[in-house]
């Protein structure tokens, strides 16, 4: 970070633990936030809002894990080995994911570019996880209409999928922006809404990983 | 190729749909052709579709609020005259086609009418009254009201390309199911909420995150005025409350599209599910509505009281107390589901205690005014209104949530009269006062007070005539939604509600005549001093229209009533504080990113709604590069030159100049 950016960071009112002279102390009165602060703190608010989305199809998955309409029940069709790989996969994208914005922070393309591209491949990788474990259900004929719990299984599980397939998307144009217009403000702003894009679907599947599957192979 | 889509998905054999269709598009072509020939097209396009200018956009959400407002009104005259004739007789609607009247006259009231109204007034004002130049996300502002618009399109486009929902504002399964309703009409119903949904979601997040971190420096928190409060616990709601809306309709299209089992009779799925995500979003939904109302009776009842809020932090803990509980009132809307007494018993405490909030609100306007120089302006008006309407309109809320009560009146005109009374004397009254209170700072002219004042006792005694007779039939028994009846009691106190909803039309009619009144005589009306109330507040430091950077610097504030402060040390020395040090203004540059994003999203809309799948791959596809050719632009902001600035600034310096000493000759 050059000495004249890490000043505007310095004097941003918002910042953690700040005590200055003539700033906010916690009433609000410090004047407009910097762009990072609006842009990071906005996007903060589309994820909450994003998980009372999952907390409606945990809610509804809830209702309806007991409505198996004589087909199979949780603990017939889930397969923990498996689950546990999609997890590693999604994990370690995080992690590479946290490399990548080290590797922004110190401007380093090569880095930067390798770092999303391996985020990206795990993610891939748990996608196609996925898309094996709900095509091995189809072909037993244990689609979501099969039963109210299989639809309610289906949809938790494959919205977090299509959240992870947009995220992939958006990952690939954020390399794209990375290559074409190297690391403006602006588009590091953008990585900063990405990253926490991309952490938060971990905290989703864990919760998926704990209430569904844990949970689900003892019912 | 076209999917469902044929010939017969419009109505030949129906004419009043058809007729309505083609009176719509004949406006809209007639329009559209007056622009292109005035010329007025390329100003159109660069200064309001294309404008990331909050000030434009709150325009045009009230404008879209305000039309369609027009276009519910038409769905409630034709119900009220339909119970006129159908009395021992069918009338002149079909039963098929009252029940899509009623689903259209409640999803356009609340979704395309009310929420647009006071979406469209937070944008407008908030900025302003914060002592900012923009909201925090501009480009997204236009894109939230374009597919606001899209919403309200869709739902327009169902009068003459098939039909619409037929199941109610809440499409309740396992009615709305594809078994019971295999037509588009639940479809239209929800892709035009859905996005429509998605457009007030991002508004949300964008004003919390406005309110919360855009602020002019020393507006500490208990420094906001009381309006952007309610705005931002109003935004707050829409936050927690609009996801469960997409996830929910999203549930229902699941089930519809690909045969899930949600809600469904049979596999497992769960209909009474349904029931309660739809009210965990639909009730605090009210609140999303009155809230901002609420606000606005706060800033219309100091400025002509001329006195400051009374009680402002208990206004402000009143207002959060409502948004907590909003969110733990819910099963009252389903009482006669079967919880159980005891959580009916919960649920109906809740939905009593709410109502102290309130109180604690009207007990502050009511003591604002007392001592206090009041004008009768329409505004005002409008505000006393609500004041008078909305307690018995809450009282007979209170009365509703006694779970034992409830299963007397459930679903009965009683419930259509009580909600009815809330939201037109509460959210429809506080956006007429709203409207006619920021007019002036919107166009730089007031509204005509005789014509506004002649609308509002229209309104005010046409709606007690219309439903307090509904209230009586309720408590006779008369069910809300029947296409006929022959109940002989009732029959007296519906030829009353219609006699009421003639008074209400010539209301409508007196307020547009207020428009169209004081834009012929704007000369005569126009608002020199971008004061014309006396303000309190920082919008009122602005001249009227503001420009586009609202403020040339940004105001240091220093205390509670910004404006209020500022001009009494102005009035008390004779003369204006110093003359800023003016800098160049950096501005974001207009976007056409909402315009054609809610075109791909109307074709993805209707795609899906009549399984042209090809298309709704095109509208996806298209939507996705909008977003990436946003994404690539290199210049997001444009500058305005000190000079410039400068200019504007002095000369609204001056005529305050001439203001005040004016007044001390």
């Amino acid at each position: 970070m050059s000495t004249a950016e890490s000043t505007i960071a310095f004097s941003d009112p918002y910042r953690l633990g700040n005590r200055g002279p003539n700033l906010a102390r916690g009433h609000g009165g410090g004047g407009p936030a910097s762009k990072r602060v609006i842009v990071g703190y906005g996007f903060w608010l589309f994820l909450l809002s994003d998980i009372v989305i999952f907390a409606c199809l945990f809610a509804a998955y809830a209702v309806l894990a007991d409505a198996i309409a004589d087909g199979p029940r949780a603990r017939d069709i889930y397969d923990l080995k498996r689950v546990a790989l999609e997890t590693a996969c999604l994990l370690a994208s995080s992690f590479f994911c946290g490399l990548a914005t080290i590797a922004v922070a110190r401007r380093n393309q090569f880095l930067t570019q390798a770092a999303l591209a391996a985020t990206g491949l795990l993610g891939f990788a748990f996608l196609l996880l996925e898309a094996s474990e709900f095509s091995g259900l189809y072909a037993l004929g244990d689609g979501p209409t099969r039963s109210g719990f299989l639809t309610g299984f289906f949809t938790l599980v494959g919205c977090h999928g299509v959240h992870v397939t947009a995220g992939l998307l958006w990952l690939g144009t954020m390399m794209a922006q990375f290559f074409a217009k190297g690391f403006r403000p602006d588009i590091r702003r953008r990585f900063l809404c990405f990253s926490m894009f991309w952490h938060f679907l971990d905290i989703v599947w864990v919760a998926i990983f704990s209430l569904v599957y844990l949970v689900g192979t003892r019912l | 190729m076209l999917g469902k889509l044929g010939w017969d998905a419009i109505p030949f054999d129906q004419p009043i749909p058809l007729v309505a269709g083609a009176v719509v598009m004949l406006v809209l072509l007639g329009v559209a052709a007056w622009v292109v020939i005035k010329g007025w097209a390329p100003y159109l396009w660069k200064e309001w579709i294309t404008s990331v200018d909050h000030k434009h956009i709150g325009v045009m959400y009230i404008l879209l609020g305000l039309v369609m407002l027009l276009r519910g009104f038409t769905d409630a005259i034709m119900m009220r005259s339909q119970q006129v004739l159908a009395f021992h007789a069918q009338g002149y609607l079909p039963p098929e086609h009252y029940d899509q009247i009623f689903s259209a006259h409640g999803t356009l009231m609340i979704l395309f009418g009310a929420m647009p109204l006071v979406i469209g007034l937070m944008n407008f004002v908030i900025p302003l009254q914060l002592g900012v130049r923009d909201v925090a996300f501009p480009t997204l502002n236009s894109v939230s009201f374009w597919l606001t618009a899209t919403g309200a399109l869709l739902i327009n486009i169902s009068l003459v390309v098939g039909e619409f929902s037929r199941v109610g504002w809440l499409p309740y399964p396992p009615l709305s199911e594809l078994r019971y309703s295999p037509s588009v009409g639940v479809d239209y119903y929800l892709w035009a909420v859905q996005i429509s949904g998605i457009g007030t979601l991002l508004t949300g997040v964008n004003f919390v995150t406005t309110i919360l971190k855009i602020r002019a420096p020393g507006m500490t928190y208990l420094r906001m005025p009381m309006f952007c409060w309610t705005a931002l616990a109003s935004c707050m709601l829409i936050i927690a409350a609009f996801p469960v809306l997409t996830a929910t309709l999203a549930m229902l299209t699941l089930d519809r599209y690909l045969g899930f089992h949600f809600f469904t009779n049979e596999a497992g799925g769960n209909p009474m599910m349904f029931v309660n995500l739809i009210w965990c979003w639909a009730h605090p939904e009210v609140y999303i509505l009155i809230l901002p109302a609420f606000g606005i009776f706060s800033e219309v009842v100091p400025t002509f009281s001329s006195k400051p809020l009374f009680g402002y932090r208990s206004m402000v803990a009143a207002t959060l107390f409502i948004c907590v509980v909003a969110f733990c009132v819910w099963l009252h809307h389903f009482f006669t589901m079967g919880a159980g007494a005891d959580v009916n018993a919960v649920f109906g405490i809740a939905s009593s205690i709410i109502a102290v909030g309130t109180g604690v609100k009207m007990y502050n306007w009511l003591f604002t005014m007392y001592g206090g120089r009041i004008r009768f302006a329409t505004p005002m008006l409008w505000s006393l209104g609500f004041m008078t309407t909305f307690i018995t309109g809450g009282l007979t809320g209170v009365l509703l949530a006694v779970p034992p009560a409830d299963f007397l009146l459930h679903n009965s005109m009683f419930l259509v009269a009580h909600f009815h009374h809330v939201i037109v004397g509460g959210v429809i009254f506080g956006v007429f006062a709203g409207i006619t209170y920021w007019w002036p700072k919107a166009f730089g002219f007031r509204l005509h007070e005789g014509w506004g004042k002649a609308g509002f006792w229209c309104a005010l005694a046409g709606f007690y005539v219309t439903f307090v007779p509904l209230y009586i039939t309720g408590v006779l028994g008369m069910t809300r939604r029947l296409q006929h009846y022959d109940v002989a009691e009732w029959r007296p106190w519906i030829m009353v509600a219609a006699l009421g909803v003639v008074i209400l039309i010539v209301g409508a009619a007196c307020q547009v005549m207020q428009i169209v009144v004081s834009v012929k005589h704007r000369n005569e009306l126009r608002d020199t001093t971008g004061d014309p109330w006396d303000g309190r507040s920082l919008e009122w430091a602005t001249p009227s229209p503001p420009p586009v950077f609202n403020f040339a610097v940004l105001p240091q504030v220093q205390g509670a009533e910004a404006y209020w402060d500022v001009k009494q040390r102005a009035r008390e020395a004779l003369r204006l504080g110093q003359e800023p040090h003016y800098e160049a203004i950096e501005m974001p540059r207009n976007s056409a990113t909402g315009f054609v994003c809610a075109f791909f999203a109307t074709i993805i809309g209707f795609a899906l709604i009549w399984y042209i799948w090809w298309l709704a791959i095109v509208g996806l596809v298209g939507a996705y590069a909008t977003f990436v050719i946003f994404a690539w632009r290199d210049v997001p902001e444009y500058e305005i030159p000190p000079d410039e600035v400068a200019r504007i600034d002095r000369a609204n310096r001056g005529v305050r100049q001439q203001a005040l000493l004016g007044a001390s000759a």
